[in-house]
């Protein structure tokens, strides 16, 4: 198993480092066309919140798994977990602003947060729709986690599950040995429980994202393609299919610049920019909370430590009419979002 | 210039448009159509184009659809195995032609 950058000491587990890289470097070694630049060519510099509807949580870094590609950088050595009385305030937040009504849970893997299970139980209280981003192993990991399937049923709880391909090969080279064969398993422990079948209204919808240093190629065919593949060889089923473009920041950074792939990729980003995806960018109707309830434009920034920019920094201080009146913070990284047909924690956004 | 062949030339396909603006745009208005989902699928043509650009021989197609089938889901065995296909016809182009020999032996040979 590969270790976190952090545990193996990378300048890049400092964030700014990767900022340098992105901004600094690149302008300086390979100048490539500012994001600020395309956005105002798109007409949409400054980038501006349309209305927050999806109140995204990140519950800690901590993840059974240590994905090469990670953008959170995290791992079993990662011990940042969000608490009972940060949740609390999430809740708070959550009961006083109907507008809020997805509720995006993820990590690491959330599931690992002590205080997981009590903080869906409360969300679904309020009648949020809730989304967990479960990584599929962690089912497995251990006997306590067996029932989760169960658990996410009697919440109406939807499940979006990495699994970078349909094939073993592709999706260990990215998530590690074994990976693919208990994904497969939780993946038929979800359809036991109804989840991805016609008529339960239980929603399983799967991510795809590159194995390697290359863009998704079109949703809808990769999407077909899954699911003749999953049912054909496991005979699992699944609701949709979301392609998701790694961004170029934290573990696929260190990928990219250890392969010699950055500034290709990086190319290849910019020359797709696409600025009807740039209109439908997440970070507009989204607002991403860290594990110690700092607040970020999206997960991407919150991996990159770039606080919204406005007073409203933190969940103690959530101020919509703040939040919704900010500029969006952006950078070289950003063009993740807005390559082909976008990038979003839903897929793709045109 | 130091080759005949430079890999960021790719990038610059389109700009061959600059010298003959109407077949440069027709040619890829045609491009882009052929690569469409139709009868056949985009990923089904992809791999086709991974073939024929071994046939062919041109290095910025075996650049580019190297990288877009392998997007495209396709496996590396899968790859490998489209190149045999080529390979196989090109192999088999000459080889064809020695019925060709053969007749002409036979015609001339007491």
């Amino acid at each position: 198993m590969i270790k976190s950058l952090k545990a193996r000491k990378s300048v890049l587990a400092d964030v700014s480092e990767q900022i340098h890289i992105l901004e600094d470097r690149q302008r300086n070694e390979f100048p490539l066309v500012p994001f600020q630049q395309k956005l105002e060519q798109s007409g949409l510099f400054p980038l501006r919140p349309t209305d927050l509807q999806v109140f995204q949580v990140n519950l800690g870094k901590m993840c059974n798994q240590v994905c090469k590609h990670c953008h959170v950088d995290a791992g079993p050595d990662r011990k940042e977990i969000m608490t009972r009385s940060t949740m609390q305030q999430c809740l708070e937040v959550l009961r006083a602003h109907p507008q809020l009504t997805t509720v995006d849970l993820t990590g690491g893997a959330p599931e690992m947060n002590p205080d997981f299970r009590w903080f869906v139980e409360e969300i679904s209280d309020l009648g949020k729709h809730i989304i967990v981003r479960c990584n599929l192993t962690i089912l497995l990991a251990n006997k306590k986690y067996h029932d989760l399937p169960d658990f996410y049923k009697m919440h109406r709880v939807e499940v979006v599950s990495s699994l970078p391909f349909y094939t073993r090969d592709r999706t260990d080279r990215q998530r590690g040995d074994g990976v693919f064969d208990d994904s497969i398993q939780a993946l038929r422990w979800l359809n036991q429980a109804g989840y991805g079948m016609d008529g339960t209204n239980l929603i399983l919808n799967l991510v795809y994202n590159p194995a390697g240093s290359f863009l998704p190629a079109a949703q809808e065919a990769l999407e077909s393609e899954y699911k003749q593949a999953l049912m054909k060889d496991f005979g699992i089923r699944f609701n949709n299919l979301f392609a998701i473009t790694n961004l170029p920041i934290s573990r696929f950074l260190d990928y990219l610049l250890q392969s010699g792939n950055y500034e290709r990729y990086m190319e290849k980003l910019v020359a797709a920019y696409n600025p009807a995806a740039a209109a439908n960018v997440m970070c507009r109707n989204t607002i991403s909370i860290g594990w110690d309830g700092y607040l970020y434009d999206c997960d991407f920034n919150q991996m990159l430590d770039l606080k919204v920019s406005c007073s409203s920094q933190h969940i103690s201080d959530f101020d919509t009419g703040m939040l919704n009146d900010r500029n969006i913070i952006i950078g070289q990284h950003c063009y993740g979002c807005t390559a082909g047909a976008g990038s979003s924690c839903g897929g793709a956004v045109v | 210039m130091n080759s005949y062949y430079n890999s960021d030339d790719l990038k610059k396909f389109g700009n061959v448009a600059d010298f003959q603006k109407e077949m440069g745009e027709k040619f890829f208005s045609y491009y882009g159509e052929v690569f469409k989902d139709s009868a056949l699928t985009a990923r089904e043509k992809s791999l086709i184009a991974l073939a024929v650009s071994h046939a062919v021989q041109c290095p910025y197609c075996i650049d580019a659809y190297s990288s877009d089938a392998y997007e495209k889901g396709w496996s590396e065995a899968q790859m490998m195995e489209a190149v045999h296909v080529a390979c196989a016809i090109r192999g088999g182009a000459s080889l064809v032609h020695g019925v060709q020999m053969m007749n002409k032996v036979k015609e001339i040979a007491m």
